[in-house]
Parts: C-alpha cells; sequence; structure tokens
C-alpha cells in the first residue's frame, strides 16, 4: 500500500470564491478519502428570527445568499402566507415566478463560468458571465438591484413591473437564448471540454437517492423529481417537466444544467404572456401561529423551509436545509477513488453554495 | 514599479459574507465592468496579490484565516472592506457569531459601502486603494532607504 498524505484544501482556494475547507487523504495521485470541515461562513441568522419582526424578516433571509437570494425570500414568504393562510394575488405568483425563473437563469450562468475557470478555459468563463451579465440588467430594471432585490413580503411582491419592462425582458431572453447557443456548443461538443468531464464522478440513482442528492445532482442520475412539481407559485398553470438525464456523470450535470436554461427561458416566456392584471399584494393583518414546512426548487436543488409561530410577531424558530447541505454527501462519496486534479471539478459539479450551508 | 501602479494584483476573500457581493467582485473582473483589461487580475496567491478584497464580517473561524492571508501578502498592500458586513457588520451585527467588520481584525485601508456593492463601488474602491499603493510605496521605499543608510537589514518585507 502507498504512503498516505494529507492535503488541505481552502479555505482560501483560487477554484472557490467562497470558503470550505477539506481534508483530502491521498495515497500517491489518488483522493481516497475527503474530510469536509466547514463553519468559516456561520453567521448564525436563523437565531435573528427571535430577536426580528416577522415581516422585517424578510431582509434576513434574503441575505442568507447572494446568488439564490430571491428564492429563500420566497421560500419564507410562502412559508409565513400558508401558516396565516393568506391567499396572494393571481399576479404576485406569476411575479415571483418570472423572478425565480431569471434567478435561476444567472445562478446557472454563473455556475457555467465557475465550470470553464476550473477547466482553464477562461474565454468560456467570460464568456458566461458577459450572458449572465444581461439577466442582471434586466433585473436591475425591473427590482432595482442587481443580486440582492427585497421585492417580496407576505402577502405579495413589493414592485409592480410595466409593459416596457416585460418587453425588454423578453427581448432580452431572446438575446440570450441565441447567444447560449455557441457557448453550450463549446460545452458540449468541445474536446478539452468533455475530455474533463465525460465519465467524471459517476453517481447512480439508487445511491443518490440513498445519499440525499437533490436538484440538478439528482436529476442528472435519472431521478424524476423537482420540487416546482408540487405546484407553489405559478407553476401549476405553466407547461413544466422536469428535465431528466441517465448519465450520472459530471458531463450529464452540465448538459442538464444547460437544458434548464433553456427551460427557463420556455417558463419566463410563458409567464410572461399570461401574466395576469391587478393587484401585487393583499394587505397582512395580526400575527401568524402555527407551523408549516414549505418546499421549494432553488438552482440547486430543493429547499426546505420551516417556521414555527407563536401568534407574537416574533417568531420561535426558523430552520432552513439547503440543497448544498444535501449535496455534501454525494459529493464527499464521488471523490474517493478520484485523482486529485479532479478534485475541483467534483466540488464544483455539486454546485456548492457555501453560504447557503452555513447561514 | 510603473507597471504595478495600474495593474495591481486582487486577493479576494469571504470572510461570512451571503456572496452578494463575491459575485459581484467577480463581476467586477468579467465582461462589462472588465477590470482585467487594465491588468488588475484576480490572484489565488496571497504571495503575489497587492490589494485584499474582502467581503462580509468576522466570525471566530474566519477571524485566524483573514489574519494569515495579511500576514503573507507582501509590502505594501491595501485592504478594501467590500460591502457594508465587511465595514460593520451590516445586517449580521447582532448575530452571535459575528464580531464585527473586517476593522476588528485586520486594518482596513477602503471602505465601499452597499448591499450588495455594486460593481461601479468596487471598482472605485480599487482606484482609491491604487492611490494608497502608491503612496504607501512611496513611505516604504523612504523607510527602507534610512534603514540600508543606517546600515540595517532589510525586515518586514512579511510582517
Amino acid at each position: 500500500m502507498a504512503k498516505q498524505s494529507i492535503v488541505p484544501f481552502g479555505p482560501q482556494h483560487p477554484v472557490l470564491p467562497e470558503p470550505v475547507h477539506l481534508d483530502l487523504v491521498l495515497e500517491d495521485e489518488v483522493v481516497v478519502g475527503a474530510v469536509p470541515s466547514i463553519g468559516f461562513v456561520h453567521r448564525g441568522l436563523e437565531k435573528l428570527v427571535e430577536t426580528k419582526d416577522y415581516k422585517d424578516y424578510v431582509y434576513i433571509a434574503e441575505r442568507v445568499c447572494g446568488i439564490c437570494s430571491f428564492g429563500h425570500g420566497m421560500g419564507y414568504c410562502e412559508a409565513i402566507e400558508r401558516v396565516m393562510h393568506i391567499e396572494i394575488p393571481p399576479r404576485a405568483k406569476y411575479l415571483r415566478t418570472i423572478w425565480m425563473e431569471m434567478s435561476r437563469v444567472h445562478s446557472h450562468l454563473l455556475w457555467l463560468g465557475l465550470l470553464a475557470d476550473a477547466l482553464g478555459f477562461e474565454s468560456l468563463f467570460m464568456q458566461s458571465w458577459r450572458l449572465r451579465e444581461k439577466i442582471l440588467d434586466q433585473f436591475d430594471r425591473m427590482t432595482g438591484g442587481r443580486v440582492i432585490f427585497s421585492v417580496n413580503t407576505p402577502g405579495g411582491v413589493l414592485k409592480d413591473v410595466d409593459d416596457e419592462m416585460l418587453r425588454s425582458l423578453l427581448r432580452a431572453v431572446d438575446e440570450l437564448e441565441r447567444e447560449l447557443r455557441p457557448v453550450a456548443d463549446s460545452f458540449l461538443r468541445e474536446y478539452t471540454v468533455g475530455s474533463r468531464l465525460h465519465g467524471l464522478g459517476v453517481l447512480k440513482p439508487d445511491q443518490a437517492v440513498e445519499l440525499g442528492a437533490v436538484g440538478p445532482m439528482l436529476r442528472a442520475s435519472g431521478v424524476r423529481y423537482d420540487a416546482r412539481m408540487l405546484g407553489y407559485g405559478a407553476y401549476p398553470e405553466l407547461e413544466f417537466e422536469p428535465v431528466v438525464l441517465t448519465a450520472g456523470d459530471s458531463y450529464a450535470r452540465c448538459e442538464l444544467r444547460l437544458r434548464e436554461l433553456t427551460q427557463s427561458f420556455a417558463l419566463i416566456r410563458e409567464a410572461v404572456g399570461k401574466l395576469p392584471a391587478g393587484p401585487i399584494a393583499v394587505p397582512v393583518k395580526g400575527n401568524p401561529d402555527g407551523e408549516y414546512f414549505m418546499r421549494i426548487e432553488q438552482p440547486r436543488g430543493e429547499a426546505v423551509y420551516y417556521v414555527r409561530a407563536n401568534g407574537t410577531k416574533f417568531l420561535d424558530r426558523f430552520r432552513l436545509r439547503t440543497p448544498t447541505t444535501s449535496n455534501i454527501p454525494p459529493m464527499v462519496s464521488l471523490l474517493k477513488g478520484c485523482q486529485l486534479a479532479d478534485v475541483p471539478l467534483l466540488i464544483l459539479t455539486i454546485d456548492p453554495c457555501i453560504s447557503c450551508t452555513e447561514r | 514599479m510603473g507597471k504595478l501602479a495600474k495593474s495591481p494584483w486582487l486577493l479576494h476573500y469571504d470572510g461570512s459574507s451571503c456572496n452578494g457581493c463575491d459575485i459581484e467582485v467577480l463581476a467586477c473582473l468579467t465582461p462589462v465592468y472588465d477590470i482585467e483589461r487594465f491588468g488588475i487580475i484576480n490572484t489565488g496567491d496571497p504571495f503575489q496579490a497587492d490589494i485584499l478584497l474582502i467581503t462580509g464580517g468576522i466570525n471566530s473561524q474566519s477571524e485566524s484565516v483573514v489574519k494569515q492571508i495579511y500576514s503573507q501578502m507582501p509590502n505594501p498592500k491595501v485592504v478594501v472592506a467590500v460591502g457594508i458586513c465587511a465595514c460593520t457588520g451590516g445586517v449580521f451585527k447582532t448575530c452571535y457569531n459575528i464580531k464585527g467588520g473586517v476593522d476588528t481584525v485586520i486594518p482596513v485601508d477602503v471602505y465601499v459601502p452597499g448591499c450588495a456593492a455594486r460593481p461601479q463601488a468596487i471598482i472605485d474602491g480599487v482606484v482609491k486603494a491604487l492611490e494608497l499603493l502608491e503612496r504607501k510605496r512611496a513611505d516604504y521605499a523612504a523607510q527602507k532607504k534610512t534603514a540600508e543608510g543606517e546600515g540595517g537589514t532589510d525586515s518586514g518585507t512579511y510582517q
């Protein structure tokens, strides 16, 4: 048996914009074990719910993570609305759905860029992020923020959109779809990209379910599960069928995210077409009493929001289980047996979001 | 020295931020804002960095990491706190795990406010940091000259 050595990975590492630490146990170049240690971004914001008004806490919930910011605000608000039995206006449902899908587009493009960066394919990284700016411009126009918008509130949304904004959004989506094609071709057909991704980190369907993988990780392994099928927001009224691939390797995870981008474009177009007129929020009076588990599909996978209220304006407990938390056990199992050089790629294919995980 | 004055290398570290400012820091380097065209590169190596961009407040885990990264950077160096959390702790100020802004651990030269800080603001912060870097370099060169004149050895390259 070869001699074992331990290589520390992170917390400050060029491939990750966020700090996470792994102790990689190596035998020569092969990883035989990986021990994650987390806590570098832990802020303890679940505890803040006890000292903040439940309506003000939306702003904290949105700051769980700057990438999936809109989804966290939405998940929290939907949970509160179900506790208080509030039916939000249809226009608010559609607006939330549009913004959620726009968040997915921006998150997946961001991930594609980071993947290209990890491969050392610098120009592809720049191209992906160039496309991402187009959707951020639309966010800026519709909500006034680029990454954190704070447009959710229990009872609806805070900002309305006009026809000019919607036309500009549709133009941007068309443009994005056209310009994404050559970029997607580079990811899917380029020899250098394929040679790094094909067959890397294969996750079998039963293994994925057993280890609790969620989101693109799970769907790329052939399991048809997407929390959008549960029917929150405007999804029940839209044409939606989850994208499922069967290969389960890193290439499939990349292809799946590219296909989800196209799907999100279609969902945005459909939702904009069906956007009903009317109010954007209903007034919320009184305090919540009761508890609820809300599940929504974030770009990275299923996120679970739990709220327990006691009839006062301060909640008893807010708990958030993020997709990355669920995806860390499958990631650690994939790392065993891989080459040291593939470690950054494998970590990236789960699309880790450390600030969500550690809150 | 002339090249360094316009094209510093950046080091980015996420103290305990929500990612919002981190992706805006990266957005500065990529097309549309694209400060890489001036030769400003995001390096992953503290030993080659001139400007340290820190996002997010400091917690008990990241404190030692921030101190270590800062000490590994060669002199002269400038620290830019990006976003309101890095400046004061922001919305997380009252969290049990947050010590406060970055200046509770290492000296900060430029504060960039905003939640999340916009790329324009971050670029402005980096430009301000450049002026400071230039001034620090002049001071450092003068110090070194005096030290050499007195027969002293070159010390303090790595603090």
